[in-house]
């Protein structure tokens, strides 16, 4: 809770270094101010019923570790910040600002227990987030983006209202404990109308992380949008969203099995959204509409983890899929925005000669590369393999063989990008890292490979 | 002292990959003292069958994962072999000047890792990590230091690994399931398959048998092989048919036989007709070969054919044989590609038919080119000669059909390897082997040492057969009851 005042006092506060020229203040200032909201957030751990604010927040163990990693993905992104907007005359100061109310909106999805509170979380996350977008003002592109992401956004919030609406005319509440008595005094017979309420809002919370079918603003908007906020779309607002969407249905269910008609339709789409995410994967030009599609694919993954509910027990598969996830993520962005910077495009062949030029990019983009594709001993297999293994347990056990088959193909296409920064091009140049951006990426990457020799260090927090 | 010798090649990685020009020599030097201390090892090795130098800690106890490794017989052999060619490859890439020298190292020493801990692994999980671990570096040695044609065949050669390893970890993650204490242990895995039927057991074997064979390879698995092996640089050829192929080996005699003997019983005719396909397959089109590289590559898939054959004899003398014969081929055949790497420095061209006149230039080199090239085709008094006809005599109490097939692997050999020798090596001088250098100190170094094993091991295996002995006699009790239990 003292991570969220803190932050937004810092987003404010940035946002005047911006109105009051001082934009050199800004960096340090958030770099202080992210490091002090982790800090407090961890002072949290462990508080038995840290409820805030009349039950509307709740600083469970879910919470503070998601809130953790948020906190850490941002505290990652913003140390490639300062190479990327370095030539860039736009009002820094602002877009940093916006950066941290995402952030915001993240911990409040992952701290919320009630239901306003996720509506509330959602909107400041996506808000700023559409703002984001289009804040390469002259872009064609990024204006679409911007526009397109909006109005898929309203959508799907409408449709979440509209469900939170009917959950709450069947309930008489919008407290999370009081949803998961309701449920458990009808012993299994839900109404339709409270079934309907709670597939309206798995498919709201679906458009926010972009599960099929409902992922087709994903690659034009992750494309349009500056790098940087697509970095932040692609790990800190997936990684929220997931958090929202399980800790919805496991706090309401949590002695109840949930609806078949729910699991069905979460079924589907896992195996939909890992197969069509791959497919059109497979067939992407550029690295970072294929990076797009990655993403989508990677969130039928977690939907498995979603799936396979019960007691919070997947909660750990997803908490480690997501952090392992985004770290990768991030690297092979972060490796993207350098290319995309210097080399003017964003395509398989802008990366050639990466090996000679740039060892050290190359090799950032190897170990992310490895880590997504799940190759072992990187932390990406392991997070595969928790989320199977979860699913496994809980005896699901088709939807684990086709993930298996669908991580095959996941090889395919990860590693066209990454055989393309070993293509010998001697024409290029090499491409400037600044100190900051390398310490980051080279610290991303020791930690996929620490979390993936010893994964028990992070997978059994919550 | 067996986590030192794992994780001691991966502390000297962070020497060698700075180490710029002397990398190489830090690299030697590394394996030369990784292969002092499994020398130590073996001398304190107990030659019983029991499992030793056992190291059991958990890894992720969550999901039940635990970090064991240990050595019988069979692992200490495998170790002794991989410690033993790792510097022979490093020494004999000390001429050539390779782009970036402290990766390659790097990844060779990676390497080293990932096969000791597949070779010792006893937990399931921890196996499959080494077993996908191997695969990482080499990928990369081809990737970077490749032939020209080499991103296809290297992708290629990836997905087809890669799709047999998931085939295996879902066979893993189903066994793992069906014991009771939910454990990746060997022994775990070992007794909850008694309980399951043999149709299970068959799918098991399959699932397993793929990823083996993918490895290995055994026909019809094995057409990523020539290339890679072509377009791999000499020092990713010679870690690949030397030691990579073994896992394979290595692992039906730890993963198949003793966890599905049922499953053995029911389709291990097959696995042996599919070997003995590669056998004859395998020597006839290397007869029809023209490129000395591809010819030995070819060769590799009918030696390993035959072992993988007299594996699924289920009786000693094959699996003893097994045994003699996966050391003697990871020798030969690491000899037989440093002699292209030599004929290739020296000519640019594998080509048989440009080459010629050799031994005018460089009898020494022709003479030991002859002791190794007679042991890859079988001569008495050579190391080939006790494992094939160890396995032989093996698959000949199986069925005598099939060891009358398995046979013919003797005469094609000696077919292609002899014909092979008489192009190369004999007759007359041509504009490609007239400026014949003669070999450096470090090929001479490593010929030798060869040589002389090749010698040694065909004069006296019995050490071998001491080593491996009380635990091949185990693993044939353990699935020749269970077989005899089910009729």
């Amino acid at each position: 809770m003292n991570a969220i005042l803190l932050l937004s006092a810092l987003s404010i506060l940035t946002l005047f270094a911006g109105a009051f020229n001082m934009k050199k203040l800004a960096l340090p200032l958030i770099f202080i101010g992210l490091i002090g909201a982790f800090v407090l957030n961890l002072g949290e751990w462990n508080v038995s019923d840290n409820y805030f604010y009349n039950k509307m927040l709740l600083f469970d163990h879910y919470a503070v570790a998601f809130s953790g990693l948020l906190t850490i993905l941002t505290l990652f992104i913003f140390f490639l910040c300062h190479q990327y907007y370095k030539t860039e005359n736009a009002s820094i100061a602002d877009i940093y600002g916006l950066l941290i109310f995402v952030l915001i909106g993240g911990i409040i999805m992952a701290s919320y227990s009630n239901l306003t509170m996720l509506f509330i979380g959602i909107e400041i996350l996506s808000i700023s987030l559409y703002i984001l977008a289009g804040s390469r003002r002259l872009s064609l592109r990024s204006n679409e983006a911007s526009i397109k992401y909006f109005l898929m956004g309203s959508f799907a919030t409408g449709f979440l209202l509209f469900g939170i609406a009917l959950v709450y005319g069947e309930t008489h509440s919008f407290h999370l404990d009081v949803i998961r008595q309701y449920v458990e005094l009808q012993r299994g017979n839900l109404s339709l109308k409270f079934t309907t309420g709670i597939i309206m809002m798995l498919i709201g919370l679906s458009f926010k992380v972009s599960v099929f079918p409902f992922h087709f603003w994903a690659p034009d908007v992750y494309e349009g949008s500056p790098t940087l906020v697509t970095i932040f779309m692609a790990t800190v607002v997936k990684t929220a969203g997931f958090a929202a969407l399980y800790r919805l249905f496991v706090i309401c269910f949590d002695n109840t099995p949930l609806p078949d008609a729910w699991l069905n339709i979460v079924w589907g789409m896992a195996a939909l959204t890992m197969t069509v995410g791959n497919f059109s994967a497979l067939y992407q030009k550029g690295a970072k509409r294929m990076l797009a599609f990655s993403s989508v694919s990677n969130a039928g993954y977690l939907m498995i983890g979603v799936l396979a509910m019960n007691h919070y027990f997947s909660a750990n598969a997803i908490f480690y899929y997501t952090a392992v996830y985004s770290l990768a993520t991030i690297a092979a962005f972060g490796v993207l925005m350098l290319v995309e910077k210097e080399r003017g495009s964003n395509e398989f062949s802008a990366f050639r000669g990466l090996s000679t030029h740039n060892p050290f990019l190359a090799g950032v983009l190897v170990i992310s590369m490895l880590s997504l594709a799940g190759i072992p001993p990187l932390a990406g297999f392991f997070s595969k393999y928790y989320i199977f293994y979860a699913a496994i347990q809980r005896g699901y056990i088709w939807i684990v063989v086709i993930a298996i088959i669908n991580s095959l193909i996941g090889i395919y296409y990860y590693f066209r990008l990454m055989i393309s920064a070993f293509a010998k091009e001697p024409d290029m140049e090499k491409i400037p890292e600044e100190f900051s951006y390398k310490a980051a990426l080279l610290l991303i990457c020791l930690l996929i490979i620490a979390l993936g020799v010893y994964p028990a260090v992070m997978s059994g927090l919550i | 002292m067996i986590i030192f010798l794992l994780a001691f090649p991966v502390i000297s990685i962070l020497f060698v990959l700075f180490g710029g020009r002397i990398a190489k020599c830090i690299a030697f030097g590394s394996s030369v003292a990784e292969l002092i201390v499994s020398f130590v090892m073996f001398s304190h090795y107990q030659y019983n069958s029991n499992v030793q130098f056992l190291f059991d800690q958990p890894w992720i106890p969550q999901l039940g994962i635990r970090f064991t490794v240990g050595m019988d017989g069979i692992s200490m052999l495998m170790v002794l072999l991989t410690n033993i060619l790792i510097p022979l490859i490093i020494l004999s890439s000390f001429k050539k000047e390779y782009s970036r020298p402290g990766l390659f190292y790097g990844l060779i020493l990676l390497m080293q890792t990932a096969l000791l801990g597949v070779f010792t692994a006893l937990d399931a999980f921890a196996y499959y990590i080494f077993w996908e671990m191997a695969l990482v570096p080499i990928y990369f040695i081809i990737l970077m230091w490749g032939g020209d044609n080499r991103v296809k065949v290297t992708f290629k050669f990836f997905i087809y690994t890669m799709a047999g390893s998931l085939l295996m970890l879902i066979a893993i993650i189903f066994l793992f399931f069906q014991t009771t204490e939910h454990s990746f242990s060997h022994q775990a895995f070992a007794n909850a398959s008694s309980s399951l039927s043999p149709t299970v057991q068959g799918w098991l074997f399959w699932a397993f048998f793929i990823a083996f064979a993918i490895k290995m390879p055994v026909f019809p698995f094995h057409t990523w092989q020539p290339d890679t092996y072509t377009q791999a640089p000499p020092q990713g050829t010679m870690l690949l048919s030397g030691i990579m192929l073994k896992m394979g080996t290595y692992s039906l005699l730890r993963w198949i036989l003793p966890i599905v003997p049922l499953g053995v019983a029911e389709w291990g005719n097959v696995a042996i007709i599919l070997s003995l396909i590669s056998v004859v397959y395998g020597s006839l089109i290397a007869i029809g070969q023209k490129d000395l590289k591809r010819m030995f590559a070819w060769s590799s898939i009918a030696h390993v054919g035959l072992i993988s054959a007299g594996i699924f004899s289920l009786t000693l003398q094959g699996l003893q044989g097994s045994m003699i014969q996966m050391l003697s081929h990871g020798i030969n055949i690491v000899g037989l590609f440093l002699v292209a790497q030599i004929i290739y420095d020296r000519t640019k061209t594998h080509t048989m038919s440009e080459l010629g006149g050799i031994i005018s230039k460089s009898p020494l080199f022709a003479g030991l080119f002859l002791i190794i090239l007679l042991g890859s085709v079988a001569l008495p008094l050579t190391d080939g000669f006790i494992g094939e006809f160890l396995l032989l005599s093996g698959i000949y109490q199986y069925n005598v059909w099939m060891a009358a097939v398995a046979g013919l692997t003797i005469i094609l050999g000696a077919v292609y390897m002899l014909r092979a020798y008489q192009r190369t090596i004999l007759g007359e001088m041509n504009g490609h082997t007239e400026e014949f250098a003669p070999l450096h100190w470090n090929e001479t170094l490593v010929l030798v040492c060869i040589a002389g094993m090749v010698i040694f091991i065909g004069v006296y295996p019995q050490p071998i057969l001491d080593l491996t002995g009380p635990a091949i006699k185990n693993i044939v009790d353990t699935i020749n009851n269970q077989i005899y239990t089910l009729r």
